[in-house]
């Protein structure tokens, strides 16, 4: 038997080693888990964190957007103030006090790092104690509807030619589109889509077979079978989808097509438009570009006091929450400098953000003076020169200045756009002088409603959507595939 | 029985203890009313003699997000380091005036100005003038920006400028602008406010 020389079995190694690394590298990552909940002020995504096989949320995190919210933990005691409700925890226990009344939560409450986790079963009986209000807690899709928010869909067929099926929403829908063999998909991230009824539905059309719908990590969907490529169009302000056969796509209702659709990913964006008319029968894995949102100060450092009782550091927080939430509905990936009440300092959060690999760097602020938002761009200290492929830390930012001009122009002109008042500026800010990828500063300031406008989901919604939007807007520019 | 001149001097004793403490308290409310505010650093004297000069300023205004030149005429002493000084006293008065555009504490002060080197100044502020400042990215930027351009446009050669508070280097004037690196005067004029 002849034995492999040495010099070729290294060469062998090595070539299984580079694949094996290579595959591991593009393999995309797994899904975080994730609650997306929907009220009417607001609508936003919160991570699902597992312990000892449960599925747990921060409930600081997911009370926060809707009402005031304060919270304390002492050893295993942990309390919380939602408006005038008070409620007691205690580490390791099921049994807690909501407003004087004892209510079991079905596994053991946990404290990490001073943040309050109650089980995911357990939000359906806890929310309407805090809220006084209905929820529709939907355990499986980790769906929450707060009140009575619900989009209900209704399906009409009708067999053409071209044969259409029309999905008639109760409100303006705005859908992530995407397509598979033989198959339609619409994903409702940001809209409290609602099951119509029945999960499966079946069509007499020889062509649009069957519509479905479903619930996972956050997202309704609903999926259209069909044996030819159809089109999507919108119309009626966003509550009507009509799904077409694409002409020339059907024979009499049989079709030798291939299956599938003729639309790409796309999304609702006024009456009567309709999406891309390239065939496309299998969507490509691209990577969500990373977005580092780094919600200003945290712990002891409060920052600013806006009011009597609201600090800088708990408006940052609930802000960088709903931008993570629009970001991700644009298709970007995000990361949080801080998810709860903690300290981390200037050089962590930078080094957070260039070890991640961020292609943007967007610091949040908040302040009681103006109006509107302004964004800001890093005013470089005077520093000695980069060393070859050292950079002066106090001057990393400087390579990416450019970009980081454009991204705030974006931004100011977005808000503009959308009748905010808003001025891009430079500061002597860390870290933005520290981040070597496009990196921004937006400083929230008061709305029409003045400084009680800055605690208000409603309005850091309206401010976070044209942020997100700004963002998509330049993608190209941060270096970013489509 | 104890004796009943004992029970007189006991009595009297205790009536004079009373009096003597309300008459304390009295004078004590007295001393308290003719101290001064204790936070009051200002000088109570006009801050410099000499012929006065026409020097540019830059005054902050919170309302636009912006600095705006405004001439003003002081009295300038002839060394460049107490001129600095003068001159950012009077914009400092400006901003402590009832209904200025940006407010900045009473007790707010510059200590000092050094010029070390060949372009380089140092503004040493008061304590005061960083812990009385309010917090915010717009407000800080817009104070440090007031000085240093102040400064620059009124003392020839100043290329960059340090801000320390109190003598000593700190981190951010008031959580928000970084204090702990040079500003570079042109790259100021160039992309601040």
């Amino acid at each position: 038997m002849s034995s492999i020389p040495k010099k070729t079995s290294a060469l062998l190694l090595g070539i299984v080693t580079l694949v094996f690394a290579a595959t591991l590298s593009g393999a995309p990552p797994a899904e975080q888990k994730q609650l997306s909940v929907y009220a009417p002020v607001a609508t936003y995504t919160l991570p699902v964190v597992e312990r000892s096989g449960r599925e747990y949320v921060g409930l600081l995190e997911l009370l926060e957007p809707l009402g005031r919210v304060s919270s304390q933990a002492s050893g295993v005691h942990w309390s919380i103030r939602y408006n005038a409700v008070d409620g007691a925890f205690v580490a390791g226990k099921t049994r807690a006090k909501i407003h004087g009344r004892d209510i079991d939560l079905g596994a053991a409450f946990l404290i990490e790092n001073s943040r309050g986790f109650v089980p995911l079963t357990s939000i359906g009986n806890l929310l309407p104690r805090f809220l006084g209000t209905t929820v529709d807690f939907h355990l499986a899709g980790r769906r929450l509807l707060v009140g009575d928010v619900g989009i209900q869909p209704s399906f009409q067929i009708e067999s053409g030619p071209p044969p259409r099926l029309v999905l008639n929403f109760t409100a303006p829908v705005n859908p992530t589109i995407s397509t598979e063999p033989g198959r339609v998909r619409m994903a409702f991230k940001r809209d409290p889509v609602v099951n119509p009824g029945s999960q499966a539905i079946s069509f007499t059309d020889k062509v649009i077979t069957q519509a479905s719908y479903s619930e996972n990590n956050g997202t309704a969907e609903i999926d259209v079978i069909a044996s030819s490529p159809l089109l999507a169009t919108f119309s009626n302000g966003g509550k009507t989808i009509t799904l077409s056969a694409a002409p020339g796509s059907t024979n009499n209702g049989s079709s030798n097509a291939a299956p599938g659709v003729a639309s790409t990913a796309t999304a609702n964006s006024g009456q009567g438009k309709a999406p891309s008319a390239a065939p496309s029968n299998a969507a490509p894995v691209i990577r969500r570009p990373l977005v580092f949102v780094d919600p200003a100060h945290g712990g002891d450092e409060r920052g600013a006091a806006l009011s009597d009782t609201l600090a800088e550091k708990d408006v940052t927080l609930g802000f960088a929450r709903l931008l993570r939430h629009e970001l991700d509905l644009r298709g970007f990936g995000v990361q949080l400098s801080r998810e709860g009440d903690n300290s981390v300092s200037l050089d962590q959060r930078a080094g957070m953000a260039n070890s991640g690999q961020a292609v943007l760097y967007i610091g949040l602020h908040a302040g009681s003076q103006g109006s509107g938002a302004r964004v800001y761009t890093a005013m470089l200290p005077r520093e000695g020169a980069s060393k070859g492929a050292f950079r002066a830390w106090n001057a990393a930012q400087e390579p990416a200045l450019p970009e980081s001009g454009a991204v705030a122009a974006a931004i100011v002109a977005e808000l503009q756009r959308r009748k905010m008042s808003a001025r891009g500026s430079s500061a002597s800010l860390r870290p933005l002088n520290n981040a070597i990828m496009p990196a921004v500063a937006v400083e929230l300031a008061p709305g029409p409603n003045g400084v009680a406008d800055l605690s208000s989901a409603t309005y850091q919604q309206q401010v976070a959507a044209a942020i997100a939007d700004a963002v998509a807007s330049v993608r190209d520019g941060l270096g970013v595939q489509r | 029985m104890i004796p009943r001149h004992l029970v007189i001097s006991v009595a009297a004793m205790l009536v004079l203890v009373v009096t003597m403490g309300i008459y304390a308290r009295h004078m004590r409310r007295q001393a308290r009313e003719l101290e001064p505010p204790a936070n009051n650093t200002l000088p109570v004297a006009p801050p410099a003699s000499g012929p006065t000069e026409t020097v540019t300023l830059y005054v902050a205004d919170d309302a636009s997000g912006a600095l705006r030149r405004q001439s003003a005429q002081i009295p300038l002493p002839s060394g460049r380091q107490q001129r600095g000084e003068e001159l950012l006293r009077a914009l400092l008065r400006i901003y402590q005036e009832p209904g200025t555009a940006h407010p900045l504490s009473a007790a707010s002060d510059i200590r000092s100005i050094y010029l070390v080197e060949s372009g380089a100044a140092v503004i040493d502020v008061n304590a005061a003038f960083a812990d009385e400042h309010r917090s915010g990215i717009l407000a800080e930027q817009l104070t440090v920006n007031s000085l240093v351009e102040t400064l620059a446009a009124n003392v020839q050669g100043i290329q960059r400028v340090r801000i320390l508070v109190d003598g000593k280097a700190r981190d951010t004037l008031a959580g928000h602008a970084d204090l702990s690196n040079w500003f570079d005067v042109t790259t100021m004029e160039q992309t601040g406010n």
